[in-house]
């Protein structure tokens, strides 16, 4: 097992590597997260951001402290917590879709203000 | 002479129980109080008068004394309002003639106002009126008389506007208080001048003739009349207002809404000789340093008087006739002030104006006691409603005759002395202005004659019920002050007062006399050949020369010159504008601010479109430029 | 205790107390008792006063405490009273007395009512006791913003735009005032923000210029200098009848007071320099606010105008920058206060029974209502200057004074300023006439009653006060008068 280890890290994948696969995750999340309209996809698109960091956080710290754990751990930990947090997401993605039948941003506007006078003196 | 006091505090002591009373007590009790007081104070002031007179006498001079003196205000180390009590031989005699009017209206007006709504209301407003003009004829400074000035003013308003319900009342008293207020102004003005230069307001200085007062104000001129004389034709303005001068009469006739016996004490009696009071108080001033504008005082007074009789002769409402008489006998005391010299038979002009005001307040008392009590028996100002009353009404009539007789200058009434004496000192003067005096005269005579023919000859006019005399309490002031109008005239008024205050002969100068009794005698018979019976020739008269006679009937349109000042220009040109102008640009540009405020708000709201999308594009954007400025600079 | 902080201490008191009351009668009688304690604490106050002026006290400022507040920034508690500020507590606790009854039956939520107007008066008496430019400043801030809720909230008419027209405007005056303090603090390089450390310094003539007018305008804004009063016609008009009683009769004075205690007091060589460009200004006020009031028909417009005009006569007086006259502007700002309270008292109460504030739609009111008619041209009189009633000794002081001046553009000025007393009683005689004389408008108001007993004990207070001051002007009139040497010296300087 360590072999396996040994090799795939003694050289053959530089760290560029890694940031490159997050950089285009981390820019296709945003790009959606930007674009879409739907809450579905952003909260997907959130996901990818995410994960983007993990991937960093996992890479940084493997050539920058190899042999400590904190950048695994934290890693672990924000899976975690972006779990929970698609719950949470998701359940306020179904609340809406139940009010308003669709999962459109731009028809989330109830508590927005009026935009000229003449609709504030309404 | 300390008691001298109480002549101030009881009328002031009575207005505010009565004021305050209000309507609790019985009418009967409260115009009791009023009279009893004004009872003790007239007795105190003839008391006084025979005190100073007879003890005054003796160094040949009569001295100026202050029995009582008290600091009220002070603004600066010099200059500060005092109140005082000052006695010398004119306010002494304005003593007696305002207490003795003030009593016998109070008495008059038991009858004349019985049953009347507000009779506590009344009593009350004529001793504060009472109180005012007697604190202003003691004046020791020109700041108190200012202060009283204003109080008779008030008075004055709210007694032509006694009956409150009445539009035309509360126009006419609104009117008296705007006009006079306008020629307070004047006076007020005056006094800050003349204060500010001569550090005083206190009449003895003032009046001492010493050149040094008026040190600090020679060479200072402004718009080409020395500062003194702008203050003393200012001061005078003021006089002019209360006096109704022209062309600040206008307030005088409209003020004749206001019940008979006010009318005879205020606007006949005492108010409006205040003007003339003002101009004789300071007239050393007047004399020695601004001659012109005491001329222009007697030319001033000349006009008024000539133009009011002239208007007096075509009005139909008797209390018109007389309150235009009035004018223009004040005329005749201006006129008389105005041509004044200063000592001995110089000052005739001087005495025989204060003996006219003396004569005048008692026979246009009675005159206007006298129209009341007609009034009272025929419910009409008007003359036509009137007519042959002589038979109803005895004791009116003959009072009436006598005032008539007196105000024509007819001897031994007391009005021919006075006024006999006012157009010898004018003749001295300039023998013009007093041929136009003696045709006033004549005028004079002709519409009291025409006023007393109408009244009580001429055709019966049907009344709803047949006339009677009026109650005693009406009668014996009418008896009282038709006594004192035949033998006031036989007063050696020059012993008395004098401008120098050293008691001098004045002998009637027969050319003078005479000549005044022919004219007046003539106006006489003139007006009874046109009015006595029912004659053509009046109708005639105002239709032969009928552009004048309606020109006077409305009285030469004064009024309609100061409605259009006051409403079209006053109140449509410059208030509304300003109202305007308030509401629109001031307050346009303040709410405008705000709009602009808010519109700004508006445009730049789009940037806070609550999208977390655009929020995210723009700080996404903003990490790029920063990051390449990081990286590229 | 320092008796001054009492004045702060017991309307607090009474807004502790009034959390715990229920009923009407509960909050009413809080309120009395309060506001009479205040008022019996401002005869306290001058008595003691008065005494230890003669006992040749001439320190300044009496009655002094000072604690330290926010040591950091030199900031103090400090009071202290002269003779001016003793005549404004009178007029502050006379006010509250009368507001207090005058609102006696305030429809709805009268505790909370009376919790704003609590708060109002700590504000004014603060203000009117401090001599730290910053405690000062900071009560001035506490007054205003009651009156948004106060006017907002009990007002009639087009409230909520006249609250936030008065609070706006009076914010950017008090923004002004801001910077001017903070610059004469800075600059005067006093050790703390108390007046008379800072008077002890010097603040440059160069940064004078800037400051003066900044602090003038900031308080001129309240005291209805021209072109900064539109907001007193609209805030008047739709306040209710004690706030509108204490606006004018107080706030309004909260300016005139603060332009002659810091504007003038710190920064007299400007003021010299400067004055001129107000005294126009303000003699535009008086007149132009007089002719104003001319035309309008609304009772409280017609008021508010009356009070831009007396105002403008009060900073007219301040500015000629002599003794009488700023005797007589103190003075005037006692009267009008006086008087334009009573005003408005009694155009509440009118407008509490007719339901309209038009003269044109009454008439004859006199013979209906003659208690509140009679108090009315009292007031009216009181207005237009008639002598024995207090409006006349403070204009007399104030024309007197002014015409003093050596200099002959300030003398036509007051000339034309006096020319407003004409004008005044136009504008009251049109009132009184159309109002209480003539017919009967409306026939519903035959059937209206006269005051009830609160009404005539406010009205008869404001009325006794009136004639007080009107017929024996000489006490107060020497007090103000002596407490006006550190001003005179400071200007001589």
């Amino acid at each position: 097992m360590t072999g396996l280890f040994d090799n795939f890290f003694s050289g053959s994948v530089p760290l560029e590597g890694y940031i490159i696969v997050s950089l285009i995750m981390f820019f296709a999340g945003v790009y959606g997260f930007l674009s879409r309209r739907s809450l579905l996809m952003i909260l997907i698109s959130i996901e990818l951001i995410l994960n983007a960091a993990d991937i960093n956080f996992a890479a940084f710290n493997r050539y920058l402290y190899p042999g400590h754990m904190e950048g695994f751990f934290f890693t672990i930990f924000t899976i975690a917590i972006s779990a929970c947090e698609t719950a949470v997401a998701i359940a306020i993605v179904i609340n809406i879709y139940r009010n308003l039948n669709n999962v459109d941003v731009d028809n989330l506007q109830e508590l927005k203000e009026p935009d000229s006078p003449e609709e504030i003196k309404k | 002479m300390q008691y001298t006091l109480l002549i101030l505090i009881l009328p002031l002591l009575s207005f505010i129980l009565l004021g305050l009373v209000d309507s609790k007590w019985k009418p009967r009790v409260a115009g009791s109080i009023g009279t009893s007081v004004l009872g003790i104070v007239a007795l105190l002031s003839y008391f006084t008068a025979w005190k100073y007179f007879s003890s005054a006498g003796f160094s040949g001079t009569y001295e100026t004394l202050i029995p009582f003196h008290v600091e009220w205000l002070r603004f600066t180390e010099q200059l500060h309002i005092d109140l005082g009590i000052l006695l010398d031989p004119i306010s002494v005699m304005m003593l007696v003639v305002v207490s003795t009017v003030s009593l016998m209206v109070h008495i008059y007006s038991f009858g004349y106002m019985k049953g009347e709504r507000g009779f506590e209301r009344y009593y009350a407003f004529l001793s504060l009126f009472t109180f005012s003009m007697l604190g202003l004829v003691v004046a020791t400074n020109i700041f108190q008389m200012y202060i009283f000035w204003e109080l008779v003013g008030v008075s004055s308003y709210l007694l032509i506007g006694f009956y409150y319900t009445k539009p035309e009342a509360v126009a006419a008293s609104k009117k008296a208080f705007i006009v006079t207020r306008f020629a307070d102004l004047g006076f007020l003005i005056g006094i800050l001048i003349l204060s500010f230069y001569t550090r005083t307001f206190d009449f003895g200085i003032l009046t001492s003739g010493d050149a040094n007062v008026f040190a600090g104000m020679t060479g200072a001129t402004f718009m080409g009349a020395s500062v003194l004389s702008w203050a003393t034709a200012l001061i005078f303005i003021g006089g002019a207002g209360k006096s109704a001068m022209f062309p600040l009469h206008i307030w005088l006739p409209d003020a004749m809404e206001g019940p008979t016996p006010v009318s005879a004490l205020i606007h006949a009696a005492t108010m409006v000789v205040a003007g003339v009071y003002l101009v004789a108080r300071l007239f050393p001033i007047y004399h020695f340093y601004t001659p012109d504008v005491l001329h222009g005082i007697a030319y001033v007074g000349a006009f008024t008087s000539l133009f009011a009789a002239v208007i007096a002769c075509v009005q139909t409402d008797i209390k018109r006739v007389l309150a235009f008489s009035t004018i223009s006998q004040i005329g005749y005391m201006m006129v008389s002030l105005g041509v004044s010299g200063y000592g001995g038979h110089e000052g005739l002009g001087y005495m025989a104006s204060m003996f006219h005001l003396f004569t005048h307040a008692m026979f246009k008392a009675l005159l206007f006691l006298g129209a009341g009590s007609i009034i009272h028996a025929v419910h009409s100002n008007e003359m036509s409603r009137m007519g042959g009353l002589r038979k109803y009404m005895p004791v009116t009539h003959i009072t009436f005759l006598v005032a008539c007789l007196a105000i024509s200058g007819i001897p031994p009434f007391s009005g021919f002395f006075s006024k006999d004496e006012i157009l010898s000192a004018t003749m001295h003067f300039e023998p013009a202005l007093g041929y136009l005096m003696s045709f006033t005269a004549g005028l004079t005579a002709f519409y009291m004659f025409r006023l007393y023919y109408n009244i009580f000859w001429g055709k019966e006019h049907k009344q709803e019920h047949t006339p009677h005399e009026s109650p005693w309490a009406m009668t014996i002031p009418l008896i009282f002050l038709a006594t004192v109008t035949v033998f006031a005239g036989f007063i050696p008024f020059g012993e008395f007062v004098s401008s120098d205050r050293k008691p001098f002969e004045s002998e009637l100068e027969p050319m003078v006399a005479g000549m005044s009794i022919v004219v007046a005698l003539i106006a006489i018979f003139f007006a009874r050949y046109m009015y006595r019976k029912e004659n053509p020739l009046p109708d005639k008269l105002a239709n032969t020369f009928a552009g004048l006679h309606k020109a006077a009937s409305h009285r030469f349109y004064i009024d309609e010159v100061y409605m259009f000042i006051t409403k079209k220009i006053i109140f449509n040109h410059v208030s509304t504008p300003i109202a305007w102008f308030d509401r629109h640009v001031i307050d346009g540009t303040m709410n405008g601010l705000a709009t602009v405020t808010q519109w700004g708000s508006l445009k730049i709201k789009w940037f806070q479109s609550g999208r977390i999308q655009q929020y995210a594009y723009v700080i996404l954007l903003g990490a790029l430029i920063i990051a390449a400025l990081v990286i590229f600079i | 205790m320092n008796i001054l902080s009492i004045f702060v201490l017991i309307p607090l008191l009474m807004m502790i107390a009034l959390f715990f009351t229920k009923t009407r009668g509960q909050i009413n009688f809080i309120a009395a008792t309060g506001a009479s304690i205040l008022v019996i604490l401002s005869g306290i106050l001058t008595y003691l006063y008065l005494t230890e002026r003669q006992a040749g006290n001439v320190a300044e400022m009496l009655f002094t405490s000072d604690v330290i507040w926010y040591a950091p920034f030199n900031i103090h508690y400090s009071v202290g009273v002269d003779g001016v500020s003793v005549a404004m507590l009178i007029l502050t606790s006379l006010i509250v007395f009368t507001g207090v009854f005058a609102s006696w039956r305030i429809d709805p939520m009268p505790k909370e009512f009376f919790l704003w107007f609590c708060l109002l008066s700590i504000g004014v008496y603060g203000f009117f006791i401090s001599i730290d430019l910053f405690t000062m400043f900071m009560f001035y801030e506490i007054a205003l913003i009651p009156m948004y809720l106060l006017i907002g909230i009990w007002g009639t008419g087009r409230k909520e735009y006249a609250a936030m027209k008065l609070t706006l405007m009076l914010m950017g005056g008090s923004a002004f005032l801001l910077v001017g303090i903070l610059g004469i603090y800075y600059f005067s390089g006093a050790q703390s923000m108390n007046l008379l450390d800072i008077a002890a310094n010097h603040i440059p003539l160069g940064v004078q210029h800037y400051l003066f007018p900044l602090t003038f305008m900031g308080f001129g804004v309240l005291g209805a200098l021209f072109p900064f009063h539109t907001w007193s016609p609209d805030g008047h008009a739709s306040a209710p009848t004690a706030v509108s009683m204490l606006h004018a009769g107080v706030l309004m004075k909260l300016g005139g007071y603060g332009a002659f205690r810091v504007a003038i007091y710190l920064m007299p060589e400007a003021a010299h320099e400067m004055a001129w460009i107000f005294l126009i200004l303000t003699g535009i006020s008086v007149v132009y606010g007089a002719f104003s009031a001319v035309v309008q028909t609304d009772l409280k417009y017609i008021n508010a105008y009356s009070s831009v005009s007396h105002c403008g006569l009060v900073l007219f007086a301040i500015l000629m920058l002599n003794e009488t006259a700023m005797t007589g502007a103190i003075m005037q700002m006692l009267s009008h206060g006086l008087m334009t309270a009573l005003f408005f008292a009694l155009i509440g109460m009118i407008y509490g029974r007719t339901h309209t504030r038009l003269i044109t739609q009454m008439g004859g009111l006199m013979k209906i209502i003659p208690f509140l008619g009679v108090s009315y041209v009292i007031a009216g009189l009181a207005s237009l200057g008639l002598p024995g009633l207090s409006g006349f000794v403070a204009e007399m002081t104030i024309f007197v004074g002014s015409f003093q001046h050596a200099d002959i553009f300030h003398r036509v000025l007051t000339i034309i300023a006096a020319s407003s007393i004409v004008i005044t009683a136009v504008y009251i005689l049109r009132v009184v006439g159309k109002l209480l004389y003539g017919k009967v408008q409306d026939p519903h108001h035959e059937e209206l009653t006269d005051a009830t007993w609160w009404e005539r004990l406010s009205v008869v207070t404001l009325i006794i006060a009136i004639v007080a001051i009107g017929s024996a002007p000489f006490w107060i009139s020497n007090m103000i008068h002596d407490s006006l040497m550190p001003v005179m010296s400071q200007l001589m300087r």
